[in-house]
């Protein structure tokens, strides 16, 4: 891994300053280098990691099994690249087991999820069934606890 | 009523810990970024924490043997073995303590008559002198030096060895100075220590913190077995200073000579820090690498820094602490600590705390976080440049 991946990943939320500072580098350099990993599609993105449940907005999330019919010549590709650019779909995974895709469903309300799998989702050729499961809360969300309030532990300033 | 007259003569003139000065000062103080400590920044893995809920729920309350469970020292048997070369029999040959200092302690009490003679290197661990001091030895620091990069040299042994001399008290890799013993090094200290049939305490709390190089226990080399006792806990690689937790492994006679001390002062240590000892050994080696790991690259960055700011520091091959020359500004360390903390709120622990050839050094714990130790690298800069405009 890259020293520059090995330490966004590690260092939270270090802007291109503090990046520089750590890899001794330029900030130029810091900066040519995300911009290689994005064009590399490496790195992604950056995104907050919000808790929905202080959303006002209430935004409704589903998990969606989803059974496909493979097709010759471009197997499960084709459909469930189709299905991820839904802009309700926050992500999809081919997975092994009863059913094919697992598809992450955001909307804004319950009415707009089920439309989204009665309408778009199910009546896609290929698909064969949907099985929606509705969250009911997070607890973790991206590595982040939610709900428990990350009190500082009463830790010494000096200690032998 | 002047009840001091009753405290005994030696803990009457024992020195308090330097370290605790410093804490008196800081403690007072908002939003310090402190480089001042000496635990991980790390709480314990969460598996080690639901192992010892898990055994709180299973009624697991009860003393346990005095040696310490039994599968917990199997398990240490285990991973002494695999980790440090050197067998230990679960049976007779480990003791499980409440920390190493407990371990450390019992040691001197259960070996060191009044009047014998123990030698220690420094800079080291602020309690050495004083545990020694409190069973009545007397106590011989030997000096390293930053030339060294703070290795024990067998020749800095020979210098300061005494007529009488009877342990040797090891802490490789260093707690404050980072510095530790390549094989070679240590195979010289081995022949001292039989030449002139020293025993050796060995406090090997940061050897998993080993960045560069194998560790080496002295314990581990041939004929030093019978010769050493090996100290080790859970406090720094695993992130449990909190749960008080070690042990001791040995010749059984001294074994068992040091569980008399532990099973008429302490009786065995918590059963709930034995079970989640006995889970970080069986399945913490993968968190206690990847921690590692960043402390390596912390090390890598703050030593950097300090070296560019101007404070001369040599690479800590282990450990979690830098121990920067701060004598170019012509300031002692405690000058300087002070000054820094109270012009830019960064604390470090002035040297001499950990004994009188600290002096010019100050340790500055890097387990902590990059924001804060870049922030911190940034206000020491600028403190040391305003200092030199003086």
């Amino acid at each position: 891994m890259k020293p520059i991946v090995k330490l966004l990943l590690e260092g939270g939320s270090l802007n291109a300053a503090q990046l520089a500072q750590v890899l001794k580098l330029s900030e130029a350099e810091v900066n040519r280098q995300l911009d290689e990993l994005k064009a590399q599609r490496v790195l992604l993105g950056f995104r907050p990691v919000l808790n929905l449940a202080h959303e006002d907005s209430g935004v409704v999330r589903a998990v969606i099994e989803v059974r496909i019919t493979p097709e010759r010549g471009g197997g499960f590709n084709r459909l469930a690249e189709r299905i991820s650019r839904f802009d309700e779909v926050e992500s999809c995974f081919l997975m092994s087991g009863g059913y094919d895709l697992l598809v992450f469903v955001n909307g804004a309300s319950l009415q707009k999820v089920a439309a989204f799998v009665s309408e778009k989702l199910s009546t896609l050729e290929g698909v064969l069934s949907t099985a929606t499961h509705f969250m009911l809360r997070a607890y973790k969300e991206q590595g982040f606890m939610l709900e428990v309030k990350t009190e500082e532990a009463e830790r010494l300033k000096v200690t032998p | 009523m002047d009840s001091s007259r009753y405290i005994a003569k030696h803990i009457v003139n024992l020195p308090k810990s330097g370290i605790r000065d410093f804490f008196e000062i800081v403690s007072k103080m908002k939003d310090v970024i402190s480089l001042g400590i000496g635990e991980p920044d790390f709480d314990t893995p969460w598996h080690i924490r639901e192992a010892a809920i898990y055994a709180l729920e299973k009624g697991k309350t009860h003393y346990t043997s005095n040696l310490g469970l039994i599968e917990l020292r199997r398990a240490i048997h285990h991973y002494v073995e695999k980790n440090f070369s050197v067998s230990y029999r679960p049976e007779d040959e480990i003791l499980v303590t409440v920390g190493v200092s407990e371990a450390l302690d019992i040691a001197f009490r259960a070996l060191v008559n009044p009047g014998d003679k123990v030698m220690f290197h420094q800079p080291c661990y602020v309690s050495y002198s004083p545990s020694i001091t409190l069973v009545h030895g007397e106590a011989i620091p030997v000096p390293t030096y930053a030339k060294d990069n703070f290795a024990l040299t067998a020749a800095a042994l020979r210098a300061a060895w005494q007529p009488g001399a009877k342990l040797l008290v090891l802490n490789l890799p260093c707690n404050p100075t980072g510095g530790t013993c390549d094989r070679a090094q240590i195979e010289a200290i081995a022949k001292f220590a039989v030449e002139k049939d020293l025993l050796v305490l060995s406090d090997e709390i940061y050897s998993e913190l080993t960045f560069e190089g194998v560790h080496t226990s002295i314990a581990s080399l041939p004929g030093m077995k019978d010769r050493t006792i090996f100290l080790h806990g859970f406090s720094k690689a695993f992130a449990m200073t909190g749960w008080r937790i070690g042990y001791a492994c040995g010749p059984a006679a001294l074994i068992e000579a040091m569980m008399k001390v532990h099973q008429y002062s302490m009786m065995c240590a918590s059963i709930l820090s034995q079970e989640a000892a006995i889970e970080a050994l069986v399945r913490g080696e993968d968190g206690m690498k990847k921690m590692r790991d960043q402390y390596h690259r912390r090390r890598d960055f703050i030593v950097r820094r300090f070296n560019e700011i101007g404070l001369k520091c040599h690479l800590p091959r282990g450990s979690f602490y830098a121990f920067p020359d701060v004598s170019v500004t012509g300031l002692n360390e405690k000058d300087f600590a002070v000054g820094l903390l109270q012009a830019e709120k960064v604390a470090m622990v002035p040297g001499t705390a950990f004994g009188a050839n600290g002096s010019g050094f100050c340790r500055a714990c890097f387990a902590t976080s990059y924001e804060q130790l870049i922030e911190a690298g940034n206000r020491i800069d600028r403190h040391v440049q305003s200092l030199a405009k003086k």
